[in-house]
């Protein structure tokens, strides 16, 4: 009788390429909602630091996306979006939770970097005529930028990583993707480490590269 | 809008979603005990020493902070079948749990030791304390004043990452949750009603580590 084990092929060059298309996705995902989810939370982190009404009832709403599991998120909101009758795929699914998550935690970084600028320099750029627009451009970004930075690529690295959850809702990214291999070949320890070292190549000089530049800054 | 919401089941079964809960909760300490262990070694071998034990330190520490949380279940999980080990999948969350946290964790208290001076340590063995003293007495409440907040932060991550182990097939809160939405099709009931719970724990965590916070850093 032949073993059980013929049912399974084994892994190939092709699942490779395989791998490679599906981090490509997972990098198409998270730069849309890294890029998207930042823009949004500049703006939310800059109405957080307007006013305090705004900060404990805005600030409330974001706290919720942050102390709730992604994985719960995204589960409901796919099972909401139908109900209000909107037909998602699971990208779309998937990158709008993503969005709101990180402009969630982008909201808080940029509110540590205006409120790092300081009033006194606001100030101080208001009365030498600029307009609120122009303070915020040419003196609040350049500075809060500096004091943030380090921690908004620990935010993106983050969702980076958090992309993986997506693959629940079924969009094949490079974690689904490795789980669709592993029921094909049984070879889940070969294939998790080549899923692994993709997700180490993305994420590790990002993170190496802001340490270094954390390190320059701070001297 | 034709979907019509049923909470009973959801008031039916919320014992046992807080009973779950209960799991949660006992594996995100557990690890984040294991973790404080792990991390504290880890970061001594960082700072203090060379060679093997240093290179495994640093890949521990870069593969854990470098690499999505599920993928490091889903290698306890599947990935160590391949030798012959098969863990329950308590066992699969509380390990990957805890190698993601040792990592993490790990991060803050080297920053924590670095903040700390060496100056320190000469003025207080001079001071006729031995080694053991001037770590416990001197340098550790110094650091633990530096890593309260991370680690509180992680603690709050841990049970959030948690979450994750409803995908390798463990009962704590997301994965009874699943449970009981795939008995009854009533999965946004039910996930909107864990939200609520992972949010309660969320916010009853926050609230003892100020309170402890303010006994425990009086001076």
């Amino acid at each position: 009788m032949e073993s059980p084990s013929t049912y399974f092929s084994g892994f190939n060059i092709n699942d490779l390429l395989y791998l490679g298309e599906a981090a490509l996705r997972t990098l198409w995902i998270s730069f849309w909602a890294i890029s998207i989810g930042s823009f949004i939370g500049i703006f939310l982190g800059l109405a957080l630091s307007v006013s305090r009404v705004i900060a404990y009832t805005l600030g409330a709403v974001l706290d919720v996306f942050r102390s709730v599991p992604l994985i719960i998120q995204l589960v409901l909101f796919f099972n909401f979006a139908p109900i209000i009758g909107l037909r998602l795929n699971p990208f779309e699914a998937g990158l709008i939770v993503l969005i709101v998550y990180t402009s969630a935690y982008v909201a808080n970084v940029a509110r540590g970097g205006i409120e790092a600028v300081g009033i006194p320099m606001r100030r101080a750029a208001r009365s030498l005529g600029m307009t609120y627009w122009q303070d915020l451009r040419y003196v609040v970004w350049p500075i809060g930028l500096r004091a943030v930075f380090p921690a908004w690529v620990g935010v993106a690295l983050g969702v980076l990583k958090d992309s993986a959850l997506v693959s629940i809702l079924g969009y094949i990214e490079l974690l689904k993707a490795s789980q669709i291999l592993m029921t094909r070949t049984q070879e889940a320890i070969l294939i998790l480490s080549i899923a692994g070292a993709f997700y180490f190549a993305l994420s590790y000089p990002i993170s190496y590269y802001a340490t270094r530049l954390e390190q320059r800054w701070s001297e | 809008m034709d979907y019509n919401f049923h909470w009973r089941p959801v008031f039916k079964s919320l014992p046992d979603l807080l009973e779950s809960a209960l799991l949660t909760l006992e594996v995100a300490i557990l690890s984040m005990i294991l973790g404080i262990l792990f991390g504290l070694a880890l970061s001594l071998i960082r700072i203090k020493m060379t060679g093997p034990l240093k290179w495994f330190a640093v890949s521990w520490i870069e593969l854990a902070r470098n690499t999505p949380a599920l993928l490091q279940l889903f290698f306890f999980g599947f990935g160590l079948g391949a030798f012959g080990i098969h863990f329950s999948p308590f066992l699969i969350v509380l390990l990957g749990l805890t190698f993601n946290n040792s990592g993490y964790l790990a991060e803050n208290f080297r920053g924590g030791f670095n903040s700390i001076p060496d100056t320190q340590i000469r003025a207080s063995l001079s001071l006729g304390m031995n080694n053991f003293q001037t770590y416990t007495r001197i340098i550790i409440p110094q650091v633990l004043r530096v890593v309260y907040h991370p680690m509180t932060n992680q603690m709050v991550w841990a049970v959030l990452m948690s979450s994750l182990g409803m995908l390798v097939g463990f009962r704590e809160l997301s994965g009874e949750t699943q449970f009981f939405a795939s008995k009854t099709y009533r999965i946004f009931e039910y996930f909107a009603a864990t939200a609520i719970i992972y949010y309660v724990i969320v916010k009853i965590i926050l609230g003892l580590s100020r309170l402890m916070a303010s006994r425990l850093f009086k001076y």
